[in-house]
């Protein structure tokens, strides 16, 4: 529509998620929010400059000095040491941050994509459609996400396969996991969202139902989007990793994949051989570690009662809560407290 | 005469709560509703397995096609009935969950309700030590956390909640093998007791499979020591996985409280700030946490099964990964059956013990 659009309340610069969150955020909770932007964006880089950084490539057994020797501890040579199939370990872990960014990418817009679309559907068309998605995503999000990504990296690939399969099946399993959760949050905003008096009015204007769900609704029921982003970010790796550690990952010819290689490990583990454990499951914890602390920082920030503030530092707590104005920013932070904790408690 | 009129008038109003109390409130009503929400949960986790798994096609050629010939092959399909229209196939299914028998596993041909018995208290146990190890550590430290909070150690501890939960279970227990059962040497590091143990509790006339009950009905303090043992690091390994979360969930609900006008009257009256955290904000913080142990359950499985492989525990996880790794469907499908139901139960368990707690949860 060629309407002018109102005067911004802020600029776009400031718009943006996390620099506004950023610019709200002040000593303690700035620290944690820059030293998880860091890990994650150290993360990006060495995925998006994977064939820079690595030395060797992730099933290269031999260069021309000759064939890797297994389990070589870290030299100048192999600078973190050599697996027991003798992979480079440095390389794997470094080519493994570009498998672990594909499946996040890929599964969790398919997520989004699937969970809003149910979500708004179910919440503004109601009715029995309404009762059978709910019962059935409570019913799936009641189950361990793990042994669900089970069944379905079994059915989606036999458990084993190649580069492209192997990050697909990955990726649509963790998508069914995380479909409830987008599902919930926006039927429930839906509903909220679904009597406000804006929506009547469209509806008066004789709108269609589309354009209400799309343009009115869905809109104003994205907000929290965000903050579950980022924890599903970390929980798809998580669960990545478990599926590669159980042998559901991708072959280690196709790509580098830390639970896989984290599994062919737990030998070596017994015998005193701690370089090709501690690498894979340290580049896990300080990429889960990063996305968290982000995501952690913006769930903080989105509530009133738990963000600090500027001109309230020193004061006790029921000073700060006094100076929250009105009702409004408060329910919502409960409200995305309640929802955020919730997903993320059961990873 | 005219007051007549008015006690007409109020007449209905004392009814009315009595009518609504008999409607809406009541624990045995909520329980029971409660009880039958259980029933579609469980019946579509169910069927969603089972169809998910049947898109693969039978069990038995994903278990052992192309090892027979193709005709030794399809009668071994026909024999296990897996040649049947799918819909049949599933009707039978549901009977037989519902009577309890989950089928036999193609791999070793034992009944899956066998396995799930035989395995099922190793997995039982795992999850109580990890969840007194949570507890904890958890606990107290997401206290001390809202107590600081915003100063350097609340940091610290939020850094170290995230950390519990972003290291994954299976590298929790290769760090904790590698340090405590190689580099120091001072723990066992797999299975669940020595030889001598796993012997002795064999002998045992009425085993629980729990080898806590088992030992302590030994009585021989040298195994409760050795089953105690074997227990640390696995215990530790899932049990800090939950730690994170109950951290973190304590610190934010005790935040949430410490907020409410109680403790302002409280804070007021010159209770201290420590007891006010203790004493006062403790206590209302727990109930959020009693419902989350309700997830945590579906966590506790998923980590079970992975720190049951990392370390060789012998449970319902270990199992599992066997069966997977040897594409036996069956036993997957049924011990994932199974998890569905514990899961189902133990969120109805969790869900009426909110309740008695918190009447406010009823509604």
């Amino acid at each position: 529509m060629a309407t002018v659009p109102a005067t911004p309340r802020r600029s776009i610069w400031q718009r943006i998620p996390v620099i506004h969150q950023f610019q709200q955020s002040v000593g303690l909770q700035r620290g944690m929010l820059v030293g998880g932007l860091v890990l994650t964006g150290i993360f990006v880089l060495t995925a998006a400059f994977a064939s820079l950084l690595a030395p060797y490539g992730f099933s290269q057994l031999k260069d021309a000095s000759g064939a890797f020797d297994a389990q070589q501890p870290p030299s100048a040579k192999h600078l973190l040491g050599t697996t027991v199939g003798g992979y480079d370990v440095l390389s794997r872990v470094i080519w493994g941050s570009q498998t672990a960014i594909l499946v996040i990418v890929v599964s969790i817009v398919l997520s989004i994509f699937a969970g809003v679309l149910l979500g708004l559907v179910s919440g503004y068309i109601g009715g029995w459609l309404d009762r059978v998605l709910v019962v059935v995503c409570d019913a799936i999000y009641a189950f361990p996400t793990l042994l669900l990504a089970i069944v379905m990296s079994i059915v989606i690939s036999g458990g084993q396969s190649n580069l492209l399969g192997g990050i697909f099946s990955a990726a649509i399993s963790i998508t069914v996991v995380f479909i409830p959760q987008y599902f919930r949050v926006v039927r429930a905003e839906t509903v909220r969202i679904k009597s406000e008096a804006f929506v009547e009015s469209a509806k008066v204007l004789g709108a269609s139902r589309g354009r209400i769900m799309f343009r009115h609704i869905l809109r104003n029921a994205t907000r929290t989007l965000p903050l579950i982003f980022t924890l599903n970010a970390s929980e798809a790796i998580l669960t990545l990793a478990g599926l590669g550690f159980l042998g559901f990952g991708i072959e280690p010819t196709s790509a580098a994949e830390w639970g896989y290689d984290l599994n062919k490990a737990i030998s070596d583990v017994t015998s005193g051989i701690w370089w090709t454990s501690v690498f894979p499951g340290v580049a896990i914890v300080l990429v889960v570690l990063g996305i968290t602390l982000v995501g952690e920082s913006l769930n903080d920030l989105a509530d009133p009662r738990l963000r600090t503030r500027r001109r309230a530092i020193g004061i006790p707590t029921m000073g700060t809560e006094s100076i929250v104005p009105g009702g409004s920013p408060s329910a919502l932070g409960i409200g995305a407290v309640a929802r955020i904790d919730e997903p993320e408690a059961r990873s | 005469m005219t007051s007549t009129a008015p006690e007409v008038l109020t007449l209905p109003e004392p009814g009315k709560p009595g009518v609504r109390a008999q409607r809406g409130g009541g624990l045995g009503r909520y329980i029971l509703v409660r009880f039958l929400l259980i029933i579609p949960t469980v019946f579509i986790l169910v069927t969603l397995v089972f169809l998910l798994m049947r898109t693969i096609g039978d069990p038995i050629t994903a278990s052992v096609g192309g090892r027979l010939s193709p005709q030794a092959l399809e009668a071994r399909i026909h024999a296990a009935g897996y040649d049947r229209p799918p819909f049949v196939q599933y009707i039978e299914y549901l009977g037989q969950i519902f009577t309890g028998n989950f089928g036999r596993t193609l791999s070793d041909n034992r009944p899956i309700s066998e396995v799930l018995v035989t395995y099922g208290g190793a997995t039982l146990e795992l999850a109580f030590y990890a969840l007194i190890v949570a507890f904890i550590v958890g606990i107290p430290l997401g206290m001390l956390a809202a107590y600081l909070r915003d100063k350097w150690p609340d940091a610290v501890l939020r850094v170290l909640a995230i950390l519990f939960y972003a290291t994954p279970v299976f590298f929790a227990g290769l760090l904790l093998k590698l340090i405590f059962g190689v580099w120091l040497g001072v723990l066992p590091i797999a299975g669940r007791g020595t030889t001598t143990t796993e012997l002795q509790m064999q002998l045992l006339p009425n085993k629980t499979g729990i080898y806590l009950i088992d030992a302590l009905q030994i009585g021989d303090p040298a195994v409760i020591g050795d089953v105690l043992a074997h227990a640390v690091l696995p215990g530790i390994a899932l049990g800090l996985l939950t730690a994170g979360v109950f951290l973190r969930l304590v610190r934010t609900n005790v935040i949430g409280t410490l907020s409410a006008d109680y403790i302002d009257a409280a804070r007021s009256r010159g209770v201290s700030e420590f007891r006010l955290v203790r004493k006062h904000a403790y206590k209302p913080a727990l109930i959020p946490i009693i419902t989350v142990i309700g997830l945590q359950i579906a966590l506790l499985l998923s980590g079970a099964v992975l720190t049951e492989t990392t370390l060789e525990w012998k449970g319902l996880g270990f199992m599992l990964a066997q069966y997977l790794s040897a594409r036996d469907y069956v036993a997957v499908q049924g011990i994932v059956a199974l998890l569905a139901v514990i899961v189902a139960l133990s969120n109805f368990i969790v869900d009426v013990i909110a309740a008695l707690i918190d009447p406010r949860v009823r509604y």
